[in-house]
């Protein structure tokens, strides 16, 4: 079976209370996924991080279902992409 | 030939060549046009400006396309009206409308669309593509159609149909999507990626949001070369309230204007005001949130600009203003009822933040102050509905008189 590699670049927004869990180390070992960080900024109150995940298409939506579960936001990096 | 000479990285300074490309390859962060600004001194002075066409082409010299190329609908150039009434109202002396409802397409994103898509045509696209709700699909459609190429407009399935009847006239292929605002994003985003299309705001939008700059020449030159003290603008992305800041910038490095001493106030919607937050918790970082406003043409819950908008309101001694929900409606009416002017729940945000800005002593009242007006109340109809309330009467002459003195006693008694 041929597999279909896919890259995603994403921005993850982590609320307060999520900040000091180890989220994205989790999505490397639970999900089939690379994870690759360019740019981040973690405070008191609220973090974000740029990355590029690479790996099997389905797995990687799997892994961001797990991330927005787990209460992380997941955006475009280019913000909303929507104008009015 | 534009004096365009790389696209940079606004995180990192990486250069790349002019291409559409969008995102930087090292940090991820976003691109944006560079100008070899000592060419653009060569040529650029006022006289030439003048003697320009009387539409945002005229400042060519500062846009990203090569003048022969410019997709021209004779957009911009639009008036700047002294408001009189309003600023009485307010406790302003020198109110200045700009009001760009009365674009083609009546909004001011025909700006940044004839940039972008004039440019997709340099890149030889055949395909014009947007994801909106409103104002930026009607451009897109226009112009797909006076440059004879493909149009796609991508929206949430959900939306109302009228929001969309301005795109669908000019022969756009409409595509509604069955899912949530955030899955539509992410399938235009891979959609962009994947597809040899022209997405004006995501492969396109160094160019495209270089477009809004003419925003700024066109006020400074309308005040006979000169900045104003304070603008008020509209924040959704964020995009045009950088780019303001940005071509009074470019004025004064060129000489064209003396100082751009402006100070840049932005304005949302209480229910979608992430840059506001922001700024009165002290920090550069814009959180997301879920938009939740009456003002759907700036509900941008996750800004682009975000983070770019902050800096610019440090670096001109700005702030930002959130309208309360309630007031939108309430600055549409201030507006139409002092200057004749109709516009769209964007402008409400703007005029509503403006006499918040007044009250507060943040706009002083003899500060050549300008609100910019971007997009017309045409657009929005269905939110004014319930201010707008007829005399009824039979052809009978004493009926309309007695229902004209009813209506007066009731006007009275509650301004009484």
């Amino acid at each position: 079976m041929v597999r279909v590699m896919a890259r995603r670049r994403v921005r993850f927004t982590f609320p307060e209370q999520l900040i000091t869990e180890p989220l994205i180390y989790n999505l490397g070992r639970k999900f089939e996924i690379v994870t690759n960080i360019r740019r981040a900024n973690v405070q008191e109150r609220v973090g974000w991080v740029v990355l590029e995940l690479e790996g099997d298409e389905d797995e990687i939506e799997r892994g961001l279902e797990w991330m927005i579960a787990a209460g992380v936001r997941v955006d475009p990096i280019t913000g909303d992409l929507i104008e009015g | 030939m534009s004096n365009v000479k790389s696209l940079r990285c606004r995180e990192c300074g990486s250069e790349y060549p002019v291409e559409p490309q969008y995102v930087c390859d090292f940090c991820f962060g976003p691109l944006e046009v560079c100008y070899d600004y000592d060419a653009v001194a060569r040529d650029i002075s006022r006289e030439r400006i003048t003697k320009g066409p009387l539409t945002m082409w005229r400042y060519h010299d500062l846009l990203p396309v090569d003048a022969e190329m410019a997709l021209d609908m004779q957009t911009g150039f639009t008036p700047l009206v002294r408001a009189k009434n309003l600023g009485r109202l307010l406790g302003l002396n020198n109110l200045y409308i700009k009001n760009d409802s009365v674009n083609p397409t009546f909004s001011f994103k025909d700006r940044v669309v004839s940039v972008a898509s004039a440019k997709a045509l340099e890149f030889e696209f055949d395909t014009l593509a947007c994801a909106s709700t409103g104002n930026l699909a009607g451009s897109v459609s226009a112009h797909g159609a006076k440059a004879g190429m493909n149009t796609m407009v991508f929206f949430p399935s959900d939306l109302e149909r009228g929001k969309i009847l301005g795109a669908g006239i000019y022969g756009a292929t409409l595509v509604a999507v069955d899912g949530t605002y955030d899955q539509v994003n992410r399938l235009c985003s891979e959609l962009a990626d994947n597809h040899r299309w022209a997405f004006v705001n995501i492969n396109m939008r160094p160019f495209y949001s270089e477009g809004s700059k003419t925003l700024a020449y066109e006020v400074a030159e309308q005040l006979g070369w000169r900045a104003p003290d304070a603008v008020v603008v509209p924040g959704a992305s964020g995009s045009l309230f950088t780019k303001i800041w940005k071509g009074l910038n470019e004025l004064k490095d060129l000489s064209l204007i003396e100082t751009a001493h402006t100070k840049m106030h932005i304005a949302q919607a209480e229910g979608c005001s992430p840059i506001v937050t922001a700024y009165d918790e002290d920090t550069p970082h814009v959180r997301p949130v879920t938009p939740d406003t009456i003002a759907k043409s700036l509900a941008i819950g996750n800004p682009a600009d975000g983070f770019y908008s902050i800096k610019t309101i440090e670096n001109s001694g700005g702030s930002a203003v959130a309208a309360p929900e309630e007031e939108v409606v309430e600055g549409i009416q201030l507006l139409a009822e002092t200057e004749g002017i109709f516009t769209e729940t964007a402008g409400g945000v703007v005029i509503s933040g403006l006499r918040k800005l007044a009250k507060s002593g943040k706009i002083q009242p003899d500060d050549l102050t300008v609100a910019y007006i971007t997009g017309n109340g045409l657009k929005t109809q269905e939110v004014v509905e319930p201010v707008v309330d007829p005399v009824f009467t039979t052809p009978a002459y004493e009926d309309f008189m007695t229902n004209m003195a009813a209506r007066k006693e009731r006007n009275g008694a509650s301004h009484g």
